[in-house]
């Protein structure tokens, strides 16, 4: 305790407070609550049922209403915490008519008292509603978005491994006429994004007839000028006399690029690997135009539409809000070493 | 970390790897034919192709759609207009008066996009210097706390606007603490101001960690001795910031500014999810009013979205420029220290 009162309290100089101290502390301390406290409310409500969405104030727990068996009934009756002026008991609530509810003693089942709802709360415990997240996926088409999102993922990241390697390969290693061409060329549309494009993008993915599939989404985004420059700019730091040292010893070109060049740009391809798969997990607004029907439908274009409903179920939407959020998650938790040295070196993101 | 690093090599590594072995034979012979040339011309031909399909194409045929008109998609069945779609895009009658411009969404998007991108750019930057300095203050346990800014940044957008969306909703937590506090509950997404402010704080809430990572790298590399010389001499704290860190940051500030403005312009997937571009049309940006006109709405006009994305191009592209004029000279300024 004294221990983390020292750690809390530890200042700059170590000499008095300077507001400094006082200002980086609130800042922080804010921030853990500002960054860190959307996604966990997110969490907690997605285990709460329909009903327990719905209360103002919200509770931060999820809770489920208690319910009993009682004798003389088909259905378990929910059960309420009564004080009026006999006292303080715990009854099962048969039926409510306006504001008087018909209720039982369970152990007593036989009499049945009147109560005004005023005098009442219902009984429950901490609970998780994990039919939100089941739901979803036995009922709706979650599990095809599912399928879809991590279908686009996986082989987008993977073609664009093997394309901008490739090329960027070609760009670092070789001179030839028109390369500089090239590298110019990547380099000014480093920065055009899909949104300036959009029209004529759809035309053409339309004319070679993907619309509605899969590799629609995929195709535009792979040839990623970013992911060259950045495997280039690796690719130039591997000295030459390496490449020269295997063609002596009669390797094919091929041969020097897949089991030489490659293993020694891992670094490169680690990152650019993990940003292609945060990318293409995220993609949202071309693959909302791409895909209009349900069943080629990506996680983030399902979500979109889910939340768009004139009655946002948000028990299921709220769920399924996590489930999208997992990968990325995963990714932060084991990766981020990776990711902020490589935005950092960079600037990519 | 080997775990990982095991998933990432059967998921990626085997199959390629796969590919690479079967690859072997049929492009040793192709070298033999077509020589080092060929060899090359293979290599750039997948990503080029692509490339030049996905990308460039699009890119020069944009142009020629926004001189075309009529519902049709496919370029020679549509009929050519010249500069009428920008005509229709710029023109108004009084120009004091964005309701008396023919297109008066284009405008409120435009107006909403510039408001957007002056008050989020600079209030993402200021809370972005703030947390690099604070994360550069030796302080312990440095990776915990970038990452506590830097957790949002990988985030889906469509997760952002949700999560806002359920904070934010009239029967939200936010409004909660606010009735906790004694104070009247607000209809934050459903006030344009509100909404206006929502979409701000949600996309620097977004974006905040990774404009903070590229600052505090450029603190880090600020040589510690002009601190302790500044120490020595006694020099006041502000007076260190203003005449040490900022100048010596100021090629890193630069670069984060104008990326800033080339994310903002663009702004779209947190808000449109967010908000949908309402109130009415108190969020409606520009590449919402793109994709709108271009895509969603009943009466598609994919020349005018072709020509208003044209005009946001050219933005974006000046923007560009900027920023690999800055990144030419921060280089050079590197070599000749």
């Amino acid at each position: 305790m004294s221990r983390a009162i020292g750690f809390l309290t530890r200042r700059k100089g170590g000499t008095g407070w300077d507001w400094t101290d006082v200002f980086t502390f609130v800042w922080l301390g804010a921030a853990v609550i500002i960054m860190f406290g959307p996604a966990f409310w997110l969490v907690m409500s997605s285990f709460k049922s329909p009903a327990q969405l719905s209360e103002f104030p919200p509770t931060l727990l999820p809770y489920e209403a208690q319910a009993v068996v009682v004798e003389g009934y088909d259905r378990p009756l929910p059960l309420f915490s009564v004080t009026d002026d006999a006292g303080t008991r715990t009854l099962a609530e048969v039926r409510r008519v306006g504001t008087v509810a018909q209720m039982v003693d369970p152990e007593n089942p036989g009499e049945v008292q009147r109560i005004n709802i005023a005098n009442r709360t219902p009984v429950r415990k901490v609970g998780f509603s994990w039919d939100n997240y089941l739901d979803p996926f036995l009922r709706f088409d979650f599990l095809t978005y599912t399928k879809n999102s991590i279908f686009v993922t996986v082989v987008a990241t993977l073609i664009t491994l093997l394309t901008n390697s490739m090329a960027a390969f070609a760009l670092s290693k070789y001179e030839f006429r028109g390369r500089g061409f090239v590298v110019v060329l990547i380099i000014a549309t480093l920065m055009i994004p899909l949104s300036v494009i959009l029209v004529p993008l759809y035309s053409i993915v339309s004319g070679v007839g993907l619309i509605n599939s899969l590799w629609g989404v995929i195709l535009p985004t792979v040839a990623t000028p970013t992911g060259v420059f950045l495997l280039r700019q690796y690719m130039l730091t591997i000295p030459d006399e390496l490449l020269e040292a295997a063609r002596m010893d009669h390797a094919s070109e091929w041969q020097i690029y897949w089991r030489i060049v490659l293993p020694l740009t891992a670094p490169a391809l680690a990152v650019l690997a993990i940003f292609s798969v945060v990318w293409r997990w995220n993609d949202f607004l071309w693959p909302l135009i791409v895909l209009s029907r349900q069943e080629v439908y990506t996680l983030q274009v399902g979500l979109n539409a889910y939340a768009g409903e004139l009655n946002v179920q948000w028990h299921y939407l709220l769920a399924m809000t996590v489930i999208t959020m997992i990968p990325v998650v995963l990714v932060f938790i084991f990766l981020q070493r990776f990711i902020t040295a490589g935005i950092a070196g960079t600037g990519l993101k | 970390m080997t775990g990982v690093k095991g998933v990432l090599g059967a998921v990626v590594a085997a199959p390629l790897g796969w590919l690479a072995r079967l690859l072997e034979a049929p492009l040793r012979l192709w070298q033999r034919l077509a020589g080092q040339t060929g060899m090359v011309a293979f290599f750039l031909l997948p990503n080029m192709a692509i490339f030049t399909v996905f990308v460039l194409v699009p890119l020069v045929i944009n142009i020629a759609y926004s001189m075309t008109t009529g519902a049709a998609l496919f370029l020679p069945e549509r009929t050519f207009v010249g500069a009428a779609q920008f005509e229709r895009l710029l023109r108004c009658t009084d120009y004091t008066d964005l309701m008396t411009c023919q297109e008066d969404q284009f405008w409120i998007a435009l107006r909403n996009t510039g408001t957007f991108v002056v008050l989020q750019v600079s209030l993402l930057i200021v809370a972005a210097t703030i947390t690099a300095l604070i994360l550069n203050r030796a302080l312990r346990a440095l990776s915990f706390w970038r990452a506590v800014f830097f957790f949002p940044v990988l985030l889906s957008p469509v997760v952002v606007g949700l999560i806002w969306r359920w904070i934010l909703d009239r029967n939200g937590v936010l409004n909660a603490a606010l009735v906790g506090m004694g104070m009247d509950p607000v209809n934050w997404l459903l006030e344009r101001n509100y909404a206006f402010s929502a979409a701000i704080g949600v996309t620097i809430w977004a974006h905040l960690g990774f404009f903070a990572l590229i600052l505090l790298a450029g603190l880090q590399a600020i040589p510690r001795d002009l601190y302790e010389a500044a120490e020595m001499d006694g020099t006041k704290p502000a007076r260190v910031f203003w005449r040490i860190t900022l100048p010596l940051l100021m090629p890193n500030m630069l670069v984060v500014i104008v990326l800033a403005l080339i994310r903002a312009v663009q702004v779209f997937d947190e808000a449109y999810v967010l908000t949908g571009g309402g109130p009415g049309t108190a969020t409606l940006f520009l590449t919402q009013y793109i994709y709108e006109v271009g895509f969603a709405s009943l009466l598609k006009n994919p020349g005018l979205a072709a020509a208003a994305s044209i005009l946001m191009g050219g933005v974006l592209i000046v923007l560009t420029l900027l920023q690999l004029a800055l990144g030419k000279r921060n280089e050079r300024r590197g070599k000749l220290k």
